[in-house]
């Protein structure tokens, strides 16, 4: 039977790929993911009609920057405010876009996109080359952990496909991408609105031997990005039926955060370190053989120990730090600066805490990556080290080990508000 | 499962959602799931009973009634509630009608579609819900693109699009005080196309009218809407027969049908595969008004 359309729809196993993409409405990004969503058939008929009507109203040709801009006081504004999240699909995989806008001003939710992606997608324009944008989003990729990079250097047709523009700006980038920790740096010259290399291959630039920009998005290899070696078990929820049917039923819920978890495996439980064997890993489905990120999985243990949520399982010789100390990288995300000696609650994994700021070891200016060790705060959206005391101990990796284990966030106790987003480190680096 | 621990994009969504209804039953004190009979809220179900499954649901679910409902999704509702043997509030706008705390429109597009966000609040605040599971997604209206999972609400229900809470890795930040709630959406990343693939995939059963059947509607707007109690042709209307299915389902008076043979699950995928509409553009009246209607109806406190 000839493969039919259900089969491409229905696919089974394919992968999802998260990847956040930060720009300017000048630099073309509106443009980009219009033809990805356009040529992969994610846009319909009646969101482009809503656009075009859109368009005329204001006196524009068809803009598709409105289908990005979701709100009405960006549209009144010409500005996107928010991430806005983006799906598609093709027959190799499931995208979702986490869209940001990439003024300074807007660092957080460059922050929020890039801390699920697993992939980041920069725009340069050719004929200005790298800008001070440019690397600031490079820069917070590198700091998000985003383990693939990928610079698209658009506006090709305006500098006539010329091979020299393209790798001059390649080189200009990577000597900079040398101070930052990019382990997987890929450049496409494209030229968004003519559709050159986006989803097929231009053949205004016979010199590119890469692939398009889709093909690069489907072909990636992502299934090494998460931490397979530490086993890692947040407990999340514990699951009691006392049913007559599942009387004695004791099972802890959760998400995998990193490692393979199987039946019969040795792990120790903290904070007491008791240690004792993975009786099972239930779901409804039936039990499984092996759990692994990001999988929400029932753990059983063999013996009855007394586990409650914000415990963690773990293998008994390969442990996180443990700690009411911390060292972490920090992103402002409030109009109130941070307060020296303020307390906020802490969420990592599935454990909250109080935590008290210690220290602000130095601002970072992240267009030049200058340390500035005389500041006292931190405002909004700008990005600092921290040290921190918490009420009490984390179980935690290093962000740059494990995403998942290494990240928190805090909150301003008097008005709930998310207010910073860290990044833990080695404790070793502390002092 | 292969050996490159690798999950398919559905079982990483779906695992996805389980954690978010444990984060909310491991944090909140009074949730609740809003259940319609809609094929996401049916979804919606599956995936709660996934993430406490040996144990029952420990929240119970909600329904707000328009009094303008399709017959066969209410009975598919009391049948599936009474299955699972949770606890069903059925909130019910007909009450809010007449005890005056909203006013009905009239005319032939009167729709109480608009009335249902009182009703919605005020059993909110009656039962004291601190959590509310939505069924909405993302891809369904650009409005809906920026909301976040843990999405907040104040003391009058409303949602403020420009006073967001950041929301990183999957650390989500419920808090609230008193009076206060938060709407939660464990279905943000999934797709029309993702919701029909776990159906066909988990052997999900959903009401009758998402499947091709014979009915009589009456072509209105470009829409057609099916003919019933509420649904009547109007002066130079003409009801006809035709086969359609319904790609959402909603009130009564506002969910129009599509002409479609799309028997089963699989059908469906290939023809929402295929499709160049959305599925609350080919359907839903109350997204016609204005380019902003989503957004207007969500800063009132819409589902």
């Amino acid at each position: 039977m000839a493969p039919s359309l259900a089969d491409l729809a229905a696919a089974p196993g394919k992968e999802l790929l998260r990847f956040a993409t930060a720009g300017s409405v000048d630099d073309g990004k509106s443009t980009l993911i219009g033809r990805l969503l356009h040529d992969s058939k994610a846009i319909f008929e009646d969101q482009l009609e809503a656009v075009e009507r859109a368009s005329v109203q204001r006196g524009e040709e068809t803009n598709l920057a409105l289908l990005v801009d979701g709100l009405r006081a960006e549209r009144e504004q010409g500005i996107t405010i928010d991430v806005a999240y983006r799906y598609f699909a093709t027959p190799a995989r499931t995208f979702v876009i986490a869209d940001t806008p990439g003024h300074v001003q807007y660092t957080r939710n460059m922050v929020t996109g890039a801390s699920t992606a697993d992939l980041a997608l920069i725009l340069v324009d050719a004929r200005k080359g790298i800008v001070e944008q440019s690397r600031r989003h490079a820069f917070l990729a590198s700091l998000l952990r985003v383990p693939h990079l990928v610079v698209c250097i658009n506006k090709m047709d305006l500098v006539d496909y010329d091979q020299e523009v393209f790798e001059a700006i390649k080189a200009e980038f990577r000597t900079f991408a040398m101070r930052l920790e990019v382990s997987d740096l890929t450049f496409i010259p494209v030229s968004a609105l003519h559709g050159d290399n986006v989803v097929h291959r231009s053949a205004s630039m016979p010199w590119y031997e890469g692939s398009s920009l889709l093909h690069h998005l489907e072909q990636v290899h992502i299934a090494s990005d998460r931490n397979l070696i530490d086993v890692r078990f947040p407990v999340q929820y514990v699951i009691r039926p006392r049913s007559d049917e599942h009387h004695d039923y004791r099972g802890y819920a959760g998400q995998v955060c990193g490692g393979v978890l199987k039946p019969g495996d040795e792990v120790a439980v903290l904070p007491s370190g008791w240690a004792t064997t993975v009786e099972s890993i239930d779901t409804m489905d039936g039990p499984v053989q092996e759990a692994f990120a990001p999988m929400s999985v029932t753990v059983r243990l063999s013996d009855d120990l007394d586990v409650s949520r914000g415990d963690m399982l773990c293998r008994p010789h390969n442990r996180p730090h443990v700690g009411q100390d911390l060292q972490a990288m920090v992103c402002w995300m409030a109009q109130d600066p941070l307060r020296l000696d303020g307390r906020y609650a802490i969420h990592h994994t599935t454990r909250t805490a109080r935590a008290l700021v210690t220290d602000l070891a130095y601002r970072l200016d992240i267009n030049t990556l200058h340390r500035d060790e005389s500041a006292s705060t931190l405002g909004l959206n700008e990005i600092g080290r921290l040290g921190l005391r918490t009420t009490v101990p984390l179980f935690y990796d290093e962000y740059r080990r494990n995403r998942m284990t290494g990240s928190f966030i805090l909150v301003d106790e008097v008005t709930n508000a998310t207010v910073a987003a860290g990044m833990l480190l080695d404790p070793a680096l502390a002092g | 499962m292969t050996a490159t621990y690798q999950l398919s994009h559905l079982r990483a969504l779906e695992s996805e959602a389980v954690y978010i209804f444990r984060e909310v039953a491991a944090t909140f004190e009074r949730p609740v799931l809003l259940f319609s009979g809609g094929k996401d809220s049916v979804v919606m179900l599956r995936l709660a009973e996934k993430a406490f499954w040996p144990a029952p649901l420990p929240f119970p679910v909600m329904h707000i009634d328009t009094g303008h409902n399709f017959a066969e999704v209410l009975e598919f509702r009391d049948r599936r509630v009474a299955e699972l043997g949770v606890r069903m509030v059925v909130a019910s706008v007909q009450e809010s009608i007449d005890s005056g705390r909203v006013a009905e429109d009239g005319g032939p597009n009167a729709s109480r579609n608009r009335l249902q966000t009182v009703t919605l609040l005020d059993a909110i605040a009656t039962n004291e819900f601190d959590a509310v599971f939505g069924g909405a997604r993302r891809d369904e209206e650009k409005a809906r693109a920026k909301e976040r999972v843990f999405s907040f609400r104040d003391d009058f229900g409303q949602w403020d699009p420009k006073n967001q809470r950041p929301e990183l890795w999957n650390l989500y930040n419920g808090r609230h005080r008193k009076g206060e709630h938060i709407r939660v959406f464990p279905l943000s990343n999934w797709t029309e196309l993702d919701i029909w693939r776990y159906i066909a995939e988990e052997g999900i059963e959903v009401p009758s009218l998402y499947y091709a059947h014979r009915r009589q509607v009456v072509r209105r707007n470009g829409m057609l809407m099916g003919v019933c109690e509420w649904v009547q042709p109007a002066e130079g209307e003409e009801a006809m027969e035709a086969t359609v299915r319904y790609r959402t389902v909603g009130d009564a008076t506002c969910t129009a049908a599509v002409e479609s043979v799309a028997a089963t699950p699989e059908d469906v995928i290939v023809e929402v595969a295929a499709t160049r509409i959305t599925e609350r553009g080919a359907t839903r009246a109350d997204d016609r008004f204005s380019e902003a209607a989503m957004e207007d109806r969500k800063k009132e406190g819409y589902f």
